[in-house]
């Protein structure tokens, strides 16, 4: 029989931070339940008025289907102009604060633009909006516009950040002035995932449209809002049907950009399902 | 052509990577530097093209003092000197023919540069270099469906696109087969040669330095501790280059 090895040590890193971190988040959950009254017995309450809501839901009454109409038109202008405007916006603030390519002089500016952007919630920002110009579709555009520079700011800066240093440097060995480098070095290298960004973008602002108008800025969350209060609940189920048949035809358009832009996919493998499509996607990296 | 003075360079202070280097490289010709890795070779072919700064020194292109140079003047300085990479460098995403372009970018305002107008003639280089380098028919593919020996023949294109009056190139063959390696080397050798560009090339191989080079430096410790003809390359000298001497065996 060999003997022992000798013992050496231990061959993973076992720290006890991670196991400290899990016990007092399981302590603060069981602590935040009882301090919002969160109970078995509050759950089965909720649940007899739930049933009672969703009974009342059906059938959908699409009756006022003009106001219904004019509110999801109105949801998708704000969505469309507020990602317009945003993403062209978010362009070159996120390019100023990508701190590889830009001096600390431009790029904290910028970069506290973005923060500032994302820090309050898209709703507060339409409050605000609706009382500096008031009720309407206005206050709505400039809310989801901000948010758009907010989100794709930040996520453009990163993907900047990330980019190959080395396909820059050759540009610049060549003697290429700055914003020749910008497009022929660094927007090649970023520009699916922009792409990728923007749409996710739109599909978001598409969303947010439909829920500013609760604060009275514009589209069809007006509607709805003033349908719960009505007690239409009715006429409240034909809105949400139509907000995610909305929401759906978006994400499918969404998916189309990114398909042609990113998978270099043809007009005509759009409306080819399986084989072809896959092949489409295979023969890309990302 | 390139007169190199004094030239020292240390990224952390006191602890140069290049010490005093006085050499110059003659109007043409292939001049090698060989060296063991992380002894300043690549430094010193950077700093020629300032990718890195020099801390001191004097780097005489054409007359100009390199090192003295900043903005729109090295810019222009830069569109002479063309460079070969170790991992080529080409911008993965674009075409083969946007990244023989890339050579004119100096010479195009960033407007048309953004709309891809080049100017015919340029388009017209491109497609015989194209040629040249054997990817005939290649143009359309985009850089990262090439293999490495393909990459290459594209990096060398893209800086002869530049009607260079000097060529460097960093351990151009250095990620590739040694085949390969020779076939770009010789590819390299010929441009230069018919083009009448000097060529500066780092490099790890020995042998290879010797088939290719007109002039051999040797560098160790940050500094040229050789430099002559390949010929005059033996062993003790190896073994001053590089240290040691097992593997020489």
């Amino acid at each position: 029989m060999s003997t022992a090895p000798a013992i050496r040590e231990d061959a993973f890193r076992r720290r006890a931070w991670p196991r400290v971190a899990a016990v007092a988040l399981f302590v603060y959950v069981v602590y935040a339940c009882a301090q919002l009254d969160v109970s078995w017995e509050r759950v089965h309450a909720g649940l007899d008025n739930a049933a009672r809501f969703f009974s009342r839901l059906f059938p959908p009454n699409f009756t006022r289907s003009d106001l219904l109409i004019k509110g999801l038109t109105e949801s998708l202008e704000i969505a469309v102009l507020a990602s317009t405007l945003g993403i062209g916006l978010a362009l070159p603030i996120g390019l100023a604060a990508a701190r590889n390519l830009m001096p600390a002089w431009i790029s904290w500016p910028a970069r506290f633009v973005i923060v500032a952007a994302r820090s309050l919630h898209p709703v507060i920002v339409a409050i605000i909006f609706v009382k500096a110009v008031g009720f309407g579709a206005l206050a709505g555009i400039l809310a989801l516009t901000v948010a758009s520079i907010g989100f794709i700011g930040k996520l453009f800066t990163e993907a900047i950040e990330e980019i190959s240093d080395k396909q820059v440097e050759a540009i610049r060995a060549t003697g290429a002035p700055f914003p020749s480098v910008l497009a022929y070095g660094v927007l090649p290298q970023v520009f699916s995932r922009f792409i990728g960004f923007a749409t996710y973008q739109l599909d978001s602002n598409l969303r947010n449209s439909t829920m500013v108008g609760i604060v009275g800025a514009g589209g069809i969350g007006g509607t709805l809002f003033a349908a719960f209060q009505r007690f239409d609940y009715d006429y409240v189920c034909a809105i949400l049907i139509s907000i995610i048949a909305l929401i759906m035809i978006g994400e499918l358009f969404a998916t189309a950009i990114r398909a042609i832009f990113i998978e270099n996919a043809t007009f005509a493998d759009l409306f080819r399902r399986g084989e072809a499509m896959r092949h489409v996607r295979h023969s890309e990296d990302d | 052509m390139l007169d190199l003075r004094h030239l020292s360079k240390s990224y952390v202070a006191g602890k140069p990577v290049l010490s005093d280097i006085n050499v110059a490289i003659p109007a043409q010709g292939i001049t090698a530097i060989i060296g063991a890795s992380g002894t300043g070779k690549s430094t010193l072919i950077r700093c020629v093209n300032r990718l890195v700064e020099p801390s001191q020194g004097e780097i005489l292109f054409d007359g100009a003092d390199m090192a003295r140079l900043s903005g729109k003047a090295l810019r222009h300085a830069r569109r002479h000197i063309g460079m070969v990479f170790q991992e080529y460098n080409l911008v993965e995403r674009l075409t083969v023919m946007e990244n023989l372009l890339c050579g004119r970018l100096g010479y195009v305002s960033p407007w048309r540069a953004w709309r891809r107008k080049f100017p015919p003639a340029d388009i017209a280089r491109a497609y015989e270099l194209l040629d040249l380098v054997g990817l005939a028919g290649f143009a359309h593919q985009r850089a990262d469906a090439l293999s490495g020996g393909q990459r290459q023949r594209v990096g060398i294109a893209r800086a002869v696109m530049q009607k260079p009056r000097l060529l460097l190139a960093d351990e151009p063959t250095s990620s590739l087969d040694p085949k390969t390696s020779v076939e770009i080397m010789e590819l390299m050798a010929g441009i230069a040669r018919t083009h009448g560009i000097p060529v500066l090339v780092n490099m790890h191989d020995v042998e290879l330095a010797k088939r290719f080079a007109d002039r051999v430096l040797g560098m160790a410790g940050g500094r040229i501790v050789f430099d002559g003809p390949p010929a005059d390359l033996d062993d003790a000298m190896l073994k001053k280059i590089y240290g040691g001497e097992d593997w020489l065996h």
